[in-house]
């Protein structure tokens, strides 16, 4: 029995855990996935918005404002990256412009510092890649970028380090009151717990259904991207927004903390919870709006591409409630969610004590969590003092990010280890290369199977089906 | 720091023959950097046959033809290192890698080869729409796990593009049980040699869909199936030619790219068609000292080819070392004309060399002529030029006189 258990391993379930572990409760995160990330968190724009989209006096417009004052610091005790680049929506004619205000007074009225309108000229010195036809735009310095799986993984790590428990591939489908508790069971196992937090992204509308709250309706929102090379990361150095429409911020063009050139998203709402396929009208949609905002986008250094699904509430705002008694609903959590999540889950914690969950501070907590890319951010004598240490760290596996067998196997056995291809890619970067994992996948395989006790055929992708091989040959 | 006369990087085919080569002609202080646990590279690979047949007049499987080298290698003492990854190469010539043992570490060379190979171009820059499941590989990557790792990757195989190493997949993946239901082609024509289709392909019955592409691919965990498009003179997928073929595995053999991540970092200038280093007839790079040669300076069709470039590099970095490089104006040979590309792309007036390149398209009775202006200086006949087939041309040395490029091209008969 738990005193919390939450539903979710993204972005928003895995603060809310780490906020939850500075106190003496006891936590579970219930992931459906084989890991943490793999929704919308796994794949999004990774902006820091600066809040000057959302209505005032929204949900959405007060957790963006604070959390965006919250990232950097947050961001630093978690070891993530972040990168403070300042974001420019562009505007083309009049009615861009007209927006462009629009947005400016929003921006004041929500309480974000230091925006300015911006002419050509300015725009121009900002960004010299920028479309000459770009006459206008708001300047946010406040807004930045961060590696989203990055900031769910380390936030699920940390609350775990701190006594939090993870249960992976527990697909809930019923939840049940019994007393004071809540059963929530996968068909075979159930885990009981006094409070629950409903974090489940595109599937909290079936989550609340589960109590009775059927008040609001999930639809998935599909973005897709491209990802390029990062030879290409330095064409722009601020998050370059086209001036937004009803449908989301519009496609942008943004370097990511790693380096890469990211472009995307388009929008489209779909009926499948799960189609994260890329279309090729999409893929034409993202390469035509990009070249019109930034000309020189070198889409031909191209080297993944992906989608993602916001999840879209009929409310127009976070869905952020107590719809039963000691559960807590957290969805609708679309952009600017990940830029809100680490106000959020504070929020969330102090509506746990309103519904009478007894918190005490935990005296050792630690909010401390060493970088994933430490070793790649060592200096040559430290990195030659660990290789010495641990000459696993001498040994290239992925040669097109650099990185090392011992940071591979660190990823394995740190909170929350990963046990999939794509979980060592999402912590190390490994296979996230040009070559896209043709050269060191194979190697990555093998050094999971070896940690995790596993046969060489049954190490997956990202877990469910998606196994590599079939067995051994002839 | 420590210092080597020559260093060459990669332990394959290319890095092999190049440090025999230089070994050959006087210079001793050589190190192999490889980062693989032996030498042999992309070959160890390869246990198929039809290696050797230019070099030793046989048909040797990849590892056997490694062998011939790394053999040699050995018998000359010639020092090599693996499980070392070198991470840059600086335009002075100094190199820093890294391995268990030493750490990161640096060597100052007097020469340097340029031997990393290539890697194949990805799902991801194909940028082929659908969704993201288990199963989809490189065919090298596939090749790696049936020949190294000893595990099947598939059980029914689409292959997407009919390069050599898809081609040789296909047969491979076949005879341990798998079934390829096509091997899709975007070109009209394919990309691979005529071998290669006849031995792989037709022998065992598998449909080559020239002028088709993968324009979806299905399933969320592993691959489920693809749908597969016909598409007109533009490329462009023909929608109402839609048909959906079932597999659980995607094959991409859609080219190779010279890996010359470590020769931008030197400040090497690189080829735009090739990819690969601007080289002269020694195979020197825009750097003095520094070298390339393999398929990290063009993808070859044929190992044996790639053993005689390395033997040019091996011998140009020899005579650098010993200061008797010939500093001479460059002639530049421009393709044009149905020619892509020449390796090498420049050469020492006073010097001749075998020129070696690829056509644009698939030709039938054409004449390759070079000109110096209006001027024809040689010509040659060939019934039939395509693209997967590496052409050669010999440049004489009075060729070069009096001018300061020669354009070569294809005519038709």
């Amino acid at each position: 029995m738990y005193d919390i258990a939450v539903i979710g391993a993204g972005v928003i379930g895995s603060l809310i855990a780490r906020e939850a572990s500075r106190y003496n409760v006891s936590v579970v995160v219930i992931e459906k996935e084989a890991d943490s990330a793999l929704g919308a968190t796994g794949a999004n724009s990774g902006i820091v918005h600066a809040g000057f989209d959302a209505k005032p006096g929204s949900l959405k417009a007060r957790f963006n404002v604070e959390g965006n004052r919250m990232m950097e610091s947050v961001c630093r005790e978690l070891g993530v990256s972040y990168k403070n680049n300042g974001s420019l929506v562009i505007g083309f004619d009049d009615e861009d412009r007209k927006v462009i205000e629009d947005l400016y007074d929003r921006g004041v009225k929500n309480g974000v510092e230091r925006l300015e309108i911006v002419d050509s000229a300015r725009l121009h010195e900002l960004e010299p890649n920028v479309s000459d036809k770009a006459t206008v735009a708001l300047y946010a310095p406040t807004g930045g970028i961060v590696c989203p799986y990055g900031l769910a993984i380390a936030a699920l790590g940390n609350a775990m380090d701190n006594g939090a428990e993870l249960e992976r591939c527990f697909e809930v489908k019923s939840i049940t009151r019994k007393g004071d508790i809540y059963e929530i069971s996968n068909g075979v196992k159930t885990i009981e717990a006094k409070y629950v937090v409903n974090a489940a992204g595109v599937f909290s509308d079936r989550i609340a259904a589960m109590v009775g709250d059927n008040s609001f309706k999930i639809t998935p929102r599909k973005g897709e991207y491209m990802l390029c090379d990062k030879e290409s990361g330095g064409i722009v150095s601020h998050t370059i927004f086209r001036t937004p429409s009803k449908m989301g911020k519009g496609i942008l063009v943004s370097p990511t903390v790693d380096g890469n050139l990211l472009l995307g998203p388009t929008a489209t709402d779909i009926d499948d919870k799960e189609d994260t396929s890329t279309t090729p009208e999409g893929l034409a949609v993202i390469a035509n709006e990009c070249l019109a905002d930034v000309p020189g986008v070198p889409t031909r250094t191209v080297i993944t591409s992906f989608a993602g699904l916001r999840s879209v509430d009929d409310k127009g705002d976070f869905i952020i409630n107590s719809p039963a008694e000691n559960f807590i609903n957290c969805a609708g959590i679309e952009s600017p969610g990940l830029t809100s999540a680490p106000a959020i889950a504070v929020y969330v914690t102090e509506l746990l004590k309103d519904a009478g969950l007894s918190m005490t501070k935990k005296e050792n907590f630690n909010p401390n969590r060493v970088s994933m890319h430490e070793f790649r951010d060592m200096t040559i004598e430290e990195k030659n003092q660990r290789i010495k240490e641990d000459p696993t760290y001498g040994k290239i596996i992925c040669r097109c990010e650099t990185i090392s067998e011992g940071e591979i196997i660190r990823a394995i056995r740190e909170n929350p280890g990963a046990v999939t291809v794509d979980g060592v890619k999402r912590r190390t970067r490994a296979t996230m290369g040009r070559c896209g994992g043709g050269f060191c996948s194979p190697s990555i395989i093998g050094i999971i199977a070896r940690e995790l006790g596993m046969k060489y055929e049954e190490v997956t992708k990202f877990g469910g089906e998606s196994v590599y091989n079939f067995g051994e040959v002839k | 720091m420590q210092t080597k006369d020559l260093v060459i990087i990669g332990g394959g085919p290319a890095g092999m023959s190049a440090a025999i080569s230089a070994y050959n002609e006087g210079i001793k202080d050589i190190l192999i950097i490889e980062r693989e646990e032996s030498l042999g590279g992309i070959l160890k690979q390869c246990i198929h046959n039809g290696f050797g047949l230019h070099k030793f007049g046989e048909q040797l499987t990849g590892p056997e033809y490694a062998e011939r080298y790394s053999d040699e290698v050995e018998k000359l003492g010639i020092p090599y290192i693996t499980e070392t990854m070198v991470v840059d190469v600086s335009e002075d010539r100094v190199v820093t890698a890294v391995n268990k043992k030493d750490g990161y570490f640096q060597i100052k060379a007097g020469a340097i080869v340029l031997a990393m190979g290539c890697r194949e171009r990805s799902r991801g820059a194909l940028n082929i729409p659908g969704h993201r499941p288990a199963g989809i590989y490189t065919a090298g990557t596939a090749q790696k796990f049936v020949n190294i790792m000893g595990y099947m990757p598939g059980k029914s195989v689409v292959i997407l593009g009919s390069g050599d190493i898809g081609l040789i997949m296909a047969r491979r993946m076949t005879l341990e049980g798998a079934k390829v239901k096509a091997v899709c082609e975007l070109m009209p024509y394919s990309g691979g040699l005529t071998r290669n289709i006849v031995q792989c392909l037709e022998d065992f019955d598998i449909p080559l869909m020239l002028s088709h592409t993968i324009t979806d691919i299905h399933g969320k965990d592993r691959v489920e199936g693809v749908t597969v498009c016909k598409v007109d003179e533009n490329r462009k997928p023909i929608e109402e030619t839609a048909q959906y073929i079932e597999c659980d595995t995607i094959l991409l053999s859609c080219g190779l790219i010279p890996e010359n991540e470590l020769s931008k970092s030197a400040g090497v200038v690189l080829d735009r068609v090739t990819s690969g280093a601007v080289v002269d007839e020694t195979r020197q790079t825009s750097i003095p000292g520094i070298f390339a040669c393999g398929n990290v300076l063009h993808v070859h069709d044929l190992v044996d080819f790639v053993s005689d470039e390395a033997e040019i590099a091996g011998k140009g970095a020899a005579e650098f070392i010993k200061g008797n490089t010939k500093i001479g104006e460059t002639v530049e040979i421009l393709p044009t004309d149905g020619v892509r590309y020449t390796v090498p792309q420049k050469v020492t007036r006073g010097e001749g060399a075998s020129l070696y390149f690829r056509v644009a398209d698939v030709y039938k009775n054409v004449t390759v002529a070079l000109y110096k202006g209006e001027e024809l200086l040689a010509k040659k006949k060939r019934p039939k030029v395509a693209p997967g087939e590496m052409e050669r041309f010999e440049i004489k040395p009075e060729y070069l006189e009096n001018t300061d490029k020669l354009t070569i091209k294809l005519e038709r008969n």
